[in-house]
């Protein structure tokens, strides 16, 4: 059985629908929810990967280069924004950090 | 001078009433009781002096301009003629002698600085309205009094009966008082003016002239009349109006004495006398004076009959005289209702000071069960109370006009209901002979009950809770002997008795007799038709002494029942214990009123309250509006909740629904 695009799109479904349960669901740590964010990316990067090579051009696969390069400078700006929270608030609980509300 | 009698009072009003606490009580007492003293002198000198010496009508004395508005043109000035003089001269009596007493019978009290300067406030409220010159002065001193009486009646005011009663007067005043306004509207509307002398001239010009109300063409005079006559109901208490005056009694006593036995309840015969130019022209409105009276010197004997607190028995007797002066009026004889106005304000307040200082020896009790046999404990009270019971009952001798003050003046009325032919003057005439029976009945009932016998032969009537332990026999309350009251106290009754007694003597060919032109001038208005002061000369004899035999029928009753035979009282009252007890409850009118008036009026004070104010307004209006706002914003509040997977989760809900939508919207 030859792998078809329908796998490929299926497959970054399952993540990214992985990835947002994971964002809503999850109550507890917030690197979880990191993750989630790059589960996301990595969906988007496989589609963009897969209508390359389905349509033959090109601009997709660099595309998806970029991604991965925007979403390993994004994890570490956040990895360190989560450093700064910690020191300052002693926590990374999710539920402890609602200082949006009105 | 004249400036002097009304003013005199006021200046005494602002100095207890601004200055009262710092310059203490004893000091307030001196100087309201000392102006009012100069008062009275001043009006027993302009009594004389328009009464006995100089022709002139009415002296006008002009003080300030008060309003003008187009037509309507309004002065101060005090019109001073026979007819005022006549009130100046009680008001100002019996003020200054209440004034007088009262430094001894509210010697305990706290408040006395605000009692005395409310008292001067009434004088000078009633000397205004009766020097007015003009309907609008008048209604400025009408409502004035009804301020001080709410003002005394409450002045209690930590008691809440007190509290009710004086709430009770007013709100009565005020219906009669909307009649008064509409009369006065009226009068306006038909002769372009408020002024008497203007009235009065352009009155017979108004006679058939009609105006169209409710559908109809009535008579405008006589609507007229019977407007101004409603004010005059309500504040004399007459039949119908009457609810308030009995429980006026929760004031102090000196305050009933004055303001509702002497002066105050007369405004309203005093009105009607000084519009005599209009009502005369009204026969209709006569008849239903003289109606409107009867019913009440009837109705309020009757009930006067049964009471047991000592006030209330003379608060009803006042309504009942102020009806005789009614009748007086109504059958055109005004000279007579003003002459018994004059001669009731003597032996009422006798009264109601002599049961003032009977109620300061009891230690303030007032039921009359718990008295009896003070005649020795306080005899010059009896002997001031006999006084005033003989002035009341109208004891004198037939055939002549010598007699107590309430004998000349009550008879001249019989007399004159009996030879009038106005409307209702037969039916008047029943009334007010029956009356007298009842009056002289219920009168020497309080008095052999307060004076005769022993102290607690009536205590077995009482009522089971006040009667205490009861075994003990002594009936309840203060068994201390009773005291005789403070000379300052008594000077007080020893010059009323001296009214009552000589009064009507003294002054019945003045104000009914052989000087009545001389004295009254134009004063009081009679239609040239009419003469009743002479046909009252020729009333059968069985009819002048009809009045007499009533008395003395009503006393030997009133001795066989509570000097003979004790026990006949109660035999009576269970023989007829419907009409016992329909008289002791004062021909349920309360309870009347209260179903007709009063419960509609909290129902409907309810229902705008809930429905109107609670539901309508606060829930649509702009209270509506705002908790509205608020109850969204709370919920948009709580939306906040400040974890970043509720905001995630929303926008993903966002995105499903555009997602959604172009999918649809892009298949269609």
């Amino acid at each position: 059985m030859a792998i078809s695009l329908v796998h490929y799109l299926g497959l970054a479904a399952i993540l990214f629908t992985i990835g947002v349960a994971g964002i809503v669901l999850n109550h507890k740590n917030i690197i979880v929810i990191m993750m989630s964010i790059e589960l996301i990316l990595l969906a988007v990067t496989i589609n963009l990967a897969a209508f390359s090579c389905q349509t033959g051009d090109l601009t997709g696969q660099v595309f998806a280069l970029f991604v991965l390069t925007v979403a390993a400078a994004e994890s570490a700006i956040g990895l360190a924004i989560l450093v700064a929270f910690y020191r300052n608030r002693g926590s990374i609980a999710v539920e402890d950090i609602n200082a949006l509300k009105g | 001078m004249y400036q002097l009698i009304v003013f005199l009072p006021l200046i005494g009003f602002l100095i207890a009433g601004l200055a009262g606490e710092g310059i203490g009580a004893r000091a307030c007492e001196i100087v309201t009781t000392s102006l009012l003293a100069v008062s009275a002198a001043l009006s027993w000198i302009a009594f004389f002096s328009i009464g006995a010496g100089h022709d002139q009508e009415a002296l006008i004395v002009p003080v300030a301009n008060w309003l003008t508005s187009g037509k309507l043109a309004v002065a101060w000035s005090l019109r001073v003629d026979a007819l005022t003089a006549v009130m100046l001269v009680v008001v100002g009596t019996v003020s200054f002698l209440v004034h007088l007493y009262s430094i001894g019978y509210m010697a305990e009290d706290p408040g006395r600085p605000r009692f005395f300067a409310f008292l001067s406030l009434f004088t000078f409220a009633m000397l205004t309205l009766v020097t007015a010159d003009n309907l609008v002065q008048m209604f400025f001193g009408w409502e004035g009094v009804g301020l001080a009486s709410y003002l005394l009646i409450g002045f209690w005011y930590e008691r809440p009966s007190a509290n009710a009663a004086a709430i009770k007067a007013f709100v009565v005043n005020r219906v009669g008082d909307f009649g008064f306004a509409l009369g006065l509207f009226l009068v306006f509307r038909l002769t372009g003016s408020v002024g008497f002398e203007q009235i009065f001239a352009a009155a017979p010009g108004l006679a058939g002239k009609t105006i169209h109300i409710w559908g109809g063409d009535h008579d405008a005079l006589t609507l007229a009349c019977l407007l101004l006559f409603m004010g005059a109901m309500g504040k004399s208490a007459q039949f119908l109006l009457h609810t308030w005056l009995p429980d006026a009694m929760e004031g102090p006593t000196p305050v009933s004495a004055l303001i509702h036995a002497a002066t105050m309840v007369t405004a309203g015969v005093f009105m009607v006398a000084r519009l005599s130019p209009l009502f005369e022209l009204s026969p209709t409105a006569l008849g239903v004076v003289t109606v409107v009276g009867a019913t009440t010197a009837f109705f309020a004997a009757t009930v006067g009959l049964v009471q047991n607190d000592i006030k209330r028995v003379i608060a009803y007797s006042t309504c009942s005289q102020l009806g005789y002066m009614f009748v007086g009026l109504g059958v055109g004889g005004y000279s007579l209702g003003i002459f018994h106005l004059f001669t009731h304000a003597f032996f009422k307040a006798l009264l109601f000071l002599a049961a003032g200082s009977v109620i300061q020896a009891m230690h303030h009790e007032q039921d009359m069960r718990a008295m009896g046999g003070l005649r020795k404990q306080i005899p010059f009270t009896f002997w001031m109370m006999m006084i005033g019971t003989l002035a009341l009952t109208g004891v004198g001798l037939p055939f002549t006009s010598i007699g107590f003050a309430g004998y000349v003046s009550k008879d001249a009325i019989v007399e004159a209901a009996y030879a009038s032919h106005g409307i209702g003057s037969t039916f008047a005439f029943v009334c007010v002979v029956l009356a007298a029976g009842l009056t002289s009945f219920y009168s020497w009932r309080l008095v052999f009950m307060t004076f005769f016998g022993q102290r607690g032969d009536w205590a077995g009537s009482l009522p089971a809770p006040a009667h205490g332990a009861g075994a003990h026999g002594h009936g309840h309350g203060d068994d201390r002997p009773a005291q005789e009251s403070p000379p300052v106290m008594l000077i007080p009754l020893a010059a009323l008795a001296l009214g009552a007694t000589v009064a009507g003597v003294a002054f019945r060919s003045w104000f009914v007799g052989a000087g009545y032109e001389g004295f009254w001038k134009h004063a009081l208005y009679l239609a040239p038709d009419n003469k009743l002061l002479e046909q009252m000369e020729s009333v059968p004899w069985l009819v002048s002494l009809a009045p007499t035999l009533m008395m003395l029928g009503g006393l030997l009753v009133a001795l066989y029942m509570y000097v003979v035979d004790r026990s006949a009282p109660k035999i009576l009252a269970d023989s007829a214990p419907r009409l016992y007890r329909f008289l002791l409850n004062k021909w349920y009118f309360d309870e009347l009123y209260d179903f007709l008036f009063v419960r509609p009026a909290f129902r409907l004070g309810r229902l705008l309250w809930k429905g109107g104010d609670g539901f309508l307004i606060d829930g649509f209006g702009p209270d509506g509006i705002s908790a509205r706002v608020l109850d969204v914003t709370r919920g948009a509040v709580r939306l906040q909740s400040g974890y970043i997977y509720h905001y995630a989760f929303a926008m993903l809900i966002g995105v499903a629904i555009f997602a959604t939508w172009y999918l649809f919207g892009g298949i269609r």
